[in-house]
C-alpha cells in the first residue's frame, strides 16, 4: 500500500486545482477511480494477469504531474515521427495538445475530433454516456489511475455511415521536460453504425527522460462499422509505458489492431475486445522488438459473446540482449457464441542467449460448435538460411539482419497503410543492419 | 583453380569424406557422381563453407588461397558459388532485394560502386533471359512458394547475376521435369566461359546429356573410387554403381 500513498497528496492537489473542472459527474468519477486505485494498489506478480511482469520499477517511484510549459519543439523536430504528413494529426507534447503542431482541420465537419476538455464543454451528456463505459477500473489499477488523472485526451465520434479515409494520427511526444512525470492519455472513439476510421496512436520519447505513460483507449465499433487501430510505441528506453485498449464490437463490426512496441524499459499493452454482435471480426496483430534490458508484455483478451464471430491474432517478437518478452493471449467463448472461428499465433525470435520470452495462451471455450486454434513457437535464426545468404556473398551481420527482418515481415505485411508499413519495415530493418531498405 | 588434397570432413562424430583429392582447372567441367550417402553433396557443401561440417584434415587451395580459412561469404566474394540442392525460402525478402544485396556485396568486395535499384533492373533484364524467367519473379519473396523447378531456376539466376569463377551445382537436376532440366542446363551452358570452372554433383547421368563434363569422378564411402572421361557416366548409367562399390568394402 505504501507505493500508492504518495499519489494521495497529488490527487488532492489535482482535484483542488484543475482536476475539479468539467461537469459535476467528472470529479465524482475521478474520486471514485482514485479510491479504487488506492484500494487495489499496483499489481504484483502474484496477480495472474501480471505473473511475468513486475511493475516494481513503476511502483517504487512516484511520478509527478507534468508542469505545464510551452514547448520549444517545432514541426521539423517531429518530422521523423509524423510518418505521413498527409494524415490528420493531433500532436501532444508532454500530455498537452499543441495546436500549432497539429493539423486536423480538413476532417469532414460531420466527424467530431477534439480534445477531451473541448468535448466536455461541447457535448457533456454524450461524453458522460461513453467515457468509462468500456474501460472498467474495478479490477484494473492502471485504468483507475488513468481515470483519476486523465487530462487532455482525444474524443473521436464518427457518425453513422461516415468514412474517414485519411488516417487520424494521435502523436504523443514526451521530452526531457517531462522527466519524472506521469502522463495519462485518454482516447475515446465511437464509430457509429456503418462508419469507418483509421487511427494511428503513437508514442515517442525525445531527449533523455524517465517517465510513465499510462494510456487508456475506449473504442466502440458500431454495427457494420470498421475501425483500424495502429499503436506505435517508441518511447524512451528509460520510460515506462502501460496502455490499455478496450473495444466493443456490434453486429458485423470489424476491429483491426496492430501494436508495435520497440521503446520503453518496461511496457505493458493490453488489448481487449468484446465481440458482442453477431458476425463481428477482430484481428489483433503485433510486433515487439527488444534489446538490452527491455521488457515488453502484451496481453490480449478476445471475448466471443455472439454467434459467428471471427478472431485472428498474430504476434511476433524479436529479442536481443537480455530482453524479456511476454505474450498472454486469452480467448473466451461464451456458450451462446456458436460458430466461433478463432485463431491465435505467436512467434518469438531469440537473437541472444540471454533473451527470454514467456508465452501463455489461455482458451476458455463454453460453446461446442467452435473452431479455435492457437500455436506458439520460439526459435533462433536458422543456420542453414544464414549459410544460404553468406554463400551469396552477404556478410554474417547483414545475413542475420536480413533474416531477422524477414521474420518480422510476415506480420508487418498486415499493416494496410503503405506509409506506416514502409516506416516500420525501415525501422526494423535498420535496427539490425547498416544496409538500406529501398 | 581448385586443388583438393586428402580432404577429410565430418558431421558430428561421423566421418563423411575420407580422403578426397581432386584438381580442377579453369575451363573444365567435372561431374561428381555416386550413390546416396557417398559424400558427394558434403563435398559440394564443404567447398562452399557449410557450417555443419568440420574439416578434420587435408586442404583446399582456391586460386592460390587457403579456402578453408575463408568464411562462406569471403568464398562467395572470391567467386565460389554453390547452387543448393534445397534452396532456402526467405519469406518477406524479395528476390530483387536479395539479388541486389548479394550483387552489391560482391561489387564492394571488388572495390566497385554499388548499383541502385534502377541500375540493377537493367542487369536483371538480361540475366532473367538466361533462365527464361519472368520479371514478375523478382517481386516474389526468395523461393517462398516456388515450385521445385522455379527454385532451381532461381539458383541458376543467382549464378548468372553473381558470375562465379567456380560454380558447384549440387543435385541441381533432382526433382526437375524435362523442360525445367533443359532450361537449367541451358542456363549453365550459357554461363560457361574458358575462365571459369563447373562442378556438377549428380546421382544420375541424365543431366550430363545437357551439361557435358570433361571429367567424371565416382564417389563411394567418402572416397573417389574411379575417375574418367564423359564415357564413364554412360557406363554407370548402364551398369549402376554396385560394380564400383564392392572393392572398397564397408
Amino acid at each position: 500500500m505504501t507505493s500508492v500513498a504518495p499519489y494521495s497528496d497529488q490527487f488532492a492537489a489535482y482535484a483542488a486545482n484543475g482536476g475539479g473542472e468539467g461537469p459535476a459527474w467528472l470529479p465524482a468519477l475521478r474520486q471514485q477511480a482514485f479510491e479504487r486505485f488506492t484500494a487495489l494498489g499496483f499489481p504484483t506478480t502474484r496477480d495472474e494477469d501480471w505473473h511475468f511482469t513486475s511493475v516494481t520499477p513503476i511502483a517504487e517511484r512516484t511520478f509527478k504531474a507534468v508542469k505545464p510549459a510551452a514547448t520549444a519543439l517545432t514541426l521539423s523536430d517531429l518530422k521523423p515521427w509524423l510518418v505521413d504528413e498527409a494524415w490528420h494529426r493531433l500532436v501532444f507534447v508532454n500530455g498537452r495538445l499543441e495546436p500549432a503542431l497539429s493539423n486536423f482541420a480538413e476532417l469532414s465537419a460531420e466527424v467530431h475530433v477534439s480534445t477531451l476538455s473541448d468535448a466536455l464543454r461541447e457535448q457533456p451528456e454524450w461524453v458522460q454516456k461513453h467515457l468509462g463505459a468500456l474501460a472498467a477500473f474495478d479490477r484494473a489499477a492502471f485504468t483507475a489511475l488513468n481515470t483519476a488523472f486523465m487530462q487532455d485526451g482525444v474524443v473521436v465520434r464518427v457518425p453513422k455511415g461516415e468514412t474517414v479515409e485519411v488516417p487520424l494520427h494521435i502523436l504523443n511526444v514526451v521530452d526531457a521536460q517531462a522527466n519524472g512525470a506521469a502522463i495519462h492519455p485518454r482516447l475515446l472513439v465511437v464509430a457509429e453504425a456503418l462508419s469507418q476510421v483509421v487511427l494511428v496512436e503513437s508514442y515517442v520519447g525525445l531527449g533523455k527522460a524517465s517517465y510513465l505513460v499510462n494510456g487508456v483507449a475506449e473504442i466502440s465499433v458500431g454495427s457494420g462499422a470498421r475501425v483500424d487501430h495502429y499503436k506505435v510505441q517508441r518511447d524512451n528506453l528509460e520510460a515506462f509505458h502501460v496502455g490499455t485498449v478496450q473495444v466493443t464490437q456490434g453486429r458485423d463490426a470489424i476491429y483491426h489492431s496492430f501494436s508495435y512496441a520497440a521503446g520503453a524499459e518496461l511496457s505493458r499493452t493490453n488489448i481487449y475486445t468484446k465481440l458482442a454482435g453477431t458476425g463481428s471480426e477482430a484481428r489483433l496483430n503485433g510486433l515487439y522488438v527488444l534489446d538490452g534490458n527491455q521488457h515488453a508484455d502484451h496481453q490480449t483478451f478476445v471475448e466471443h459473446l455472439a454467434e459467428s464471430c471471427a478472431s485472428r491474432e498474430l504476434y511476433k517478437g524479436i529479442l536481443d540482449g537480455q530482453s524479456h518478452g511476454v505474450f498472454n493471449g486469452k480467448v473466451y467463448v461464451d456458450p451462446i457464441a456458436q460458430k466461433t472461428d478463432g485463431k491465435q499465433t505467436n512467434k518469438a525470435l531469440l537473437l541472444s542467449e540471454k533473451a527470454r520470452v514467456d508465452t501463455k495462451p489461455q482458451l476458455e471455450i463454453f460453446a461446442d460448435d467452435v473452431k479455435c486454434t492457437h500455436g506458439a513457437t520460439i526459435g533462433r535464426l536458422d543456420d542453414i538460411a544464414l549459410f544460404y545468404l553468406k554463400s551469396r556473398g552477404i556478410g554474417a551481420e547483414n545475413a542475420r539482419a536480413l533474416l531477422t527482418y524477414a521474420f518480422a515481415a510476415e506480420v508487418l505485411e498486415t499493416i494496410e497503410i503503405d506509409s506506416l508499413r514502409l516506416e516500420l519495415e525501415r525501422a526494423v530493418f535498420e535496427r539490425f543492419t547498416h544496409l538500406r531498405l529501398e | 583453380m581448385l586443388i583438393i588434397k586428402d580432404l577429410h570432413a565430418s558431421a558430428g562424430d561421423k566421418e563423411i569424406l575420407k580422403g578426397i583429392s581432386l584438381t580442377i582447372n579453369a575451363g573444365e567441367v567435372h561431374a561428381i557422381m555416386g550413390p546416396n550417402g557417398s559424400g558427394k553433396s558434403t563435398l559440394a557443401q564443404v567447398i562452399a563453407g557449410h557450417p555443419g561440417y568440420e574439416v578434420t584434415s587435408g586442404s583446399i587451395e582456391y586460386e592460390g588461397q587457403d579456402l578453408l580459412e575463408m568464411e562462406a561469404e569471403e568464398r562467395a566474394q572470391a567467386g565460389v558459388f554453390l547452387a543448393f540442392q534445397y534452396p532456402v525460402e526467405i519469406p518477406g525478402v524479395t528476390n530483387a532485394y536479395f539479388l541486389r544485396a548479394a550483387y552489391n556485396e560482391l561489387r564492394k568486395a571488388r572495390g566497385e560502386d554499388e548499383l541502385d535499384p534502377i541500375e540493377f533492373l537493367d542487369v536483371m533484364e538480361e540475366k532473367l533471359k538466361v533462365v527464361e524467367m519472368d520479371a514478375s519473379m523478382m517481386q516474389r519473396s526468395v523461393n517462398a512458394g516456388f515450385s521445385g523447378g522455379e527454385k532451381k531456376r532461381n539458383e541458376i539466376l543467382q549464378m548468372a547475376v553473381l558470375e562465379p569463377k567456380l560454380a558447384v551445382l549440387d543435385e541441381t537436376d533432382s526433382g526437375l521435369d524435362i523442360d525445367a532440366l533443359r532450361i537449367v542446363a541451358g542456363g549453365v551452358n550459357q554461363l560457361k566461359k574458358p575462365s571459369n570452372a563447373t562442378i556438377v554433383v549428380t546421382h544420375y547421368q541424365r543431366l550430363l546429356n545437357y551439361i557435358v563434363p570433361d571429367y567424371v569422378h565416382v564417389l563411394a564411402h567418402g572416397r573417389i573410387v574411379r575417375s574418367g572421361g564423359k564415357e564413364l557416366a554412360l557406363e554407370l548409367e548402364a551398369k549402376g554403381y554396385d560394380w564400383l562399390l564392392e572393392p572398397v568394402g564397408a
